[in-house]
């Protein structure tokens, strides 16, 4: 059993050679890959090439939240019998939210079934007009006189993941604005969303820039409302009072009701400001829908103030001078140029769906990581040569077997992390450094094994191949225990813990078949070549 | 012709001192636990939430003590509860750098009036967790007011409540998992009593190692937990090798005494275990030394399991199947 045919050997020696076949372009850059490899490269975590990771979660509820509340508005118009739906005004009490659903009492008993007629109307296949299969949003149950309205549970996973796809969208869009290389944008559970931008690069913009909700209206500014009765809590209806960033007044009393909202803005950018030297504007220009209606507005309403509300916060409330018919306009306020470039990317992704929090960051600077990197680099060496020294040292000639097949098992761990594109992180490292601790263990194993059979006093080609072959159930029993650990890590670790234990999962693979088979083709080779000398172990 | 630091044919007694080794780890275990409900883990953010700021001098500067104090006092007063700063490396040496380490932070009623300020705008959410974006992003800015904009910003993490919740539980289960997997495995491989004994040495080898981070109040983090489920997949390993050797021995010899055929296979099995524990350590070693400042308390935790990892399976592993006892017709279960 210690011959292998030219068959198997070649098919060894194969693997070894695509091991480092794989990690050869390691070695160059990206664009200078020599010709006949292919890119097949390990990723360098954010932990060593520097880099922020944030786990971000989508309030989900919020979106539901939004989505029952406008559904008082229509239930209450689709009973009054409004222009839509053109009937008889039925008379009813509430609607009341109750948590998840909405219960309408109808007065008159004889126009139940007429209401539940009309309220049927507000439940829609989900997905859109040709959305098949999704089932419809709203369920609409009849109990006596009243009539409860509930969200699916479809309907509750669609909006909340619509929501979680739409945010990734905003989030790719404002991070690609920054100018970032190859950010990563996943979506994690159901409600949370992975960023990771490598880089040197500063955590607190990033954040700034992906947390706002980015929410922009535009509202006409009531002047009759005194400031000081406002602050006390006496608005008139529909009206509101917000904070202003750059004005004389701290707080402006507007309409309730915007004017234009922001998904009409078509775009938007930065510039210098016309009028301020040193200070910077954002240009915009509305889709037609808005253009329309900016310059009605504006024709309206020359001489009075309207406001340009960001996220509940008034940044500018200019006056009308004259009607603004181009479909374009300019938000001034003393805003310097990362300020006015930072709202322009707002105002162009669009708002998020739901407000996003960060609920993890992991920022590590460019310096710490290449710090890390040569401090892997060099416990990976001295733990490597250590060890080739010990087993060499120690078993002699098998000894350097040993190390041939660490050599070989150091190359498939590297090549298989190329293959697979996996992301090498500190842990990592540690895990490669570990595997070399723990790789010879089967080499140790079966050579202990062949200086028990010698002294028990085999023949060395018999003491080998007994060495090799009972050696095996204790080598196997105890590889799989190792991986076993290494995969709960993995389906239960994040991050950092991964990394660790993909590394320490192929090295378990990749130890085996080093440690068992090349050690064993060549010290087959050796004992089978001497057969009468004695053995060197 | 190699080395032999361990003679062949060893015969040590391991059976005879195995209740003198259940009283030694018995006070290790009484210690440990001691330690551990009354000092306590230090737990990392990973598991407490908060947040770490770790900052180096600006190029070619190093920091002073006075620094040091100065970041002390600075963020002291900002109403954000325990702020720790720290500084690692050697002050006015090579690689130093001050490391803060911000508390969970529940809400921003007692937040000083610089950190509500100077918030970062739009951000939504819970309470708690946006008490720690701001208290992190107010401890960033007093760093850069105290020590210069070019310092250089090596770390941030930011761990919230719902996040540090998540890995406790993550954690604890993954280590849960972990043992029970290698139960169900060894007693699919061998026999109940060989289980109990495994499981038992795991246990003890867990406990033991919380223990010890419980005494020396490391950083107990995430990378803790890898440790942990690399520890108990190690002990494992080694109990493993003993056990193979056992149930051989046990077919080998029918009517040699349990006690007799457990030492004979702890012997036989010595010289491998030393070396393959000599070569992880050896490795080990060189990660503590050069790995750098964050992986060293994942290695310390890896060191020390090792070495009570080797430990339990020659004197816990093997001595429990003395007492639960063996089955000794392994004629039929085995092919």
């Amino acid at each position: 059993m210690l011959q292998f045919n030219r068959w198997q050997t070649t098919f060894m020696l194969l693997i070894v050679l695509a091991g480092a076949y794989f990690t050869v372009p390691n070695f160059f850059a990206q664009d200078e890959t020599p010709p006949g490899f292919m890119e097949t490269r390990i990723t360098l975590g954010l932990d060593l090439q520097g880099g922020s990771y944030l786990l971000l979660e989508v309030d989900t509820q919020k979106v539901l939240d939004d989505r029952l509340n406008n559904l008082l508005g229509d239930i209450r118009s689709e009973l009054r019998g409004g222009a839509a739906a053109g009937g008889d005004r039925i008379t009813f009490s509430g609607p009341n939210r109750e948590g998840d659903t909405i219960i309408v009492d109808i007065r008159d008993e004889a126009q139940v079934d007429e209401a539940l007629d009309r309220l049927r109307r507000l439940s829609t296949p989900l997905g859109g007009p040709l959305g098949g299969g999704f089932g419809r949003n709203l369920s609409v149950e009849r109990d006596g006189a009243s009539i409860t309205l509930e969200l699916t549970q479809e309907a509750r996973e669609f909006y909340a993941s619509a929501a979680v796809e739409d945010s990734m969208e905003v989030v790719r869009r404002r991070i690609d604005a920054l100018g970032t290389r190859e950010p990563m944008i996943m979506k994690q559970g159901d409600n949370r969303l992975v960023v990771q931008v490598p880089g040197d690069n500063d955590s607190e913009a990033l954040k700034d820039v992906i947390n706002r909700t980015g929410q922009l209206s535009f509202h006409m500014v009531d002047p009759t409302v005194s400031l000081a009765d406002a602050q006390n809590g006496l608005l008139p209806p529909r009206r509101i009072m917000l904070p202003t960033e750059d004005d004389p007044s701290p707080f402006l009393v507007l309409e309730e009701t915007p004017v234009i909202t922001g998904d009409m803005v078509q775009t938007a950018s930065a510039g210098p400001d016309q009028d301020s030297a040193g200070s910077f504007q954002i240009n915009f220009s509305f889709d037609s829908r808005g253009a329309r209606r900016f310059a009605e507005t504006t024709r309206q309403n020359v001489g009075e103030r309207f406001a340009i509300v960001l996220d509940d916060r008034i940044i500018s409330a200019p006056n009308i001078i004259s009607p603004i018919i181009g479909g374009s306009g300019r938000i001034t306020g003393n805003f310097s140029a990362q300020e006015s470039n930072d709202l322009a990317v707002l105002i162009r992704s669009g708002a998020l769906p739901a407000p996003l929090q960060t609920i993890e960051q992991r920022t590590v600077g460019a310096g710490l990581g290449a710090d890390s990197v040569k401090a892997g680099a060099e416990a990976l060496i001295l733990g490597f040569i250590l060890v080739v020294i010990y087993m060499g040292v120690y078993y002699g000639r098998f000894g350097i077997y040993a190390d041939i097949a660490l050599i070989a098992n150091v190359l498939m761990i590297a090549g298989a992390l190329s293959l697979l594109g996996s992301t090498l992180t500190l842990p990592g490292i540690a895990g490669i450094v570990l595997t070399i601790g723990m790789a010879v263990d089967a080499n140790v194993l079966i050579f202990e094994r062949i200086r028990e059979e010698v002294a028990a006093g085999k023949k060395a080609v018999q003491a080998v191949e007994a060495g090799y072959s009972k050696a095996l159930s204790a080598i196997i029993d105890a590889n799989i225990t190792t991986f076993i650990a290494a995969a709960v890590m993995f389906y239960l670790g994040s991050g950092p813990v991964r990394g660790f234990s993909v590394t320490l999962a192929i090295g378990v693979v990749t130890s085996v078949f080093s440690a068992y088979f090349l050690t064993r083709l060549m010290a087959g080779r050796h004992v089978l070549a001497n057969r009468n000398k004695q053995l060197s172990l | 012709m190699g080395l032999k630091l361990i003679p062949d044919n060893t015969h040590v007694p391991f059976m005879n001192v195995r209740m003198a080794a259940f009283g030694v780890s018995l006070l290790g275990i009484i210690a440990s636990v001691v330690a551990f409900f009354v000092i306590g883990l230090n737990f990392g953010i990973d598991f407490r939430g908060g947040s770490v700021i770790e900052v180096g001098p600006a190029p070619g500067e190093s920091f002073t003590i006075e620094n040091l104090t100065q970041v002390r006092n600075a963020t002291g007063e900002l109403g954000l509860g325990s702020v720790d700063a720290q500084e690692i490396g050697a002050i006015g040496g090579g690689e130093d750098g001050i490391v803060v380490t911000i508390e969970l932070q529940t809400s921003t009623e007692d937040f000083a009036q610089r950190c509500l300020d100077n918030a970062p705008q739009g951000i939504a959410g819970d309470e708690a967790e946006v008490a720690n974006q701001i208290a992190t992003a107010c401890v960033k800015g007093v760093l850069i007011e105290e020590l210069g904009s070019d310092i250089e910003e090596r770390r941030i993490d930011v761990v919230g409540p719902t996040v540090s919740g998540e890995l406790v539980q993550a954690g604890t289960r993954a280590v849960i998992i972990a043992v029970a997997l290698m139960l169900i495995y060894i007693w699919l491989r061998f026999k109940w009593q060989f289980s109990v004994g495994a499981i038992v040495a795991l246990v003890h080898d867990v406990i033991l190692t919380i223990g010890m981070f419980s005494i020396t109040q490391l950083d107990f983090d995430l990378s803790i937990i890898a440790a942990l489920l690399t520890i108990v997949g190690y002990s494992m390993n080694d109990t493993v090798v003993v056990y193979d050797r056992v149930r051989e021995n046990l077919r080998k010899f029918k009517k040699k005494p349990l006690t007799e055929v457990l030492d004979l296979s702890i012997n036989d099995t010595l010289s491998r275990t030393i070396i393959t524990s000599g070569t992880t350590l050896l490795a080990l070693i060189a990660l503590f030394v050069f790995g750098g400042a964050v992986l060293r308390g994942f290695t310390a935790a890896m060191i020390w399991g090792i070495l009570i990892g080797t430990y339990s399976s020659i004197f816990i592993a093997s001595p429990i199947l003395q007492l639960t006892g063996v089955d000794r017709d392994w004629s039929k279960a085995e092919s």
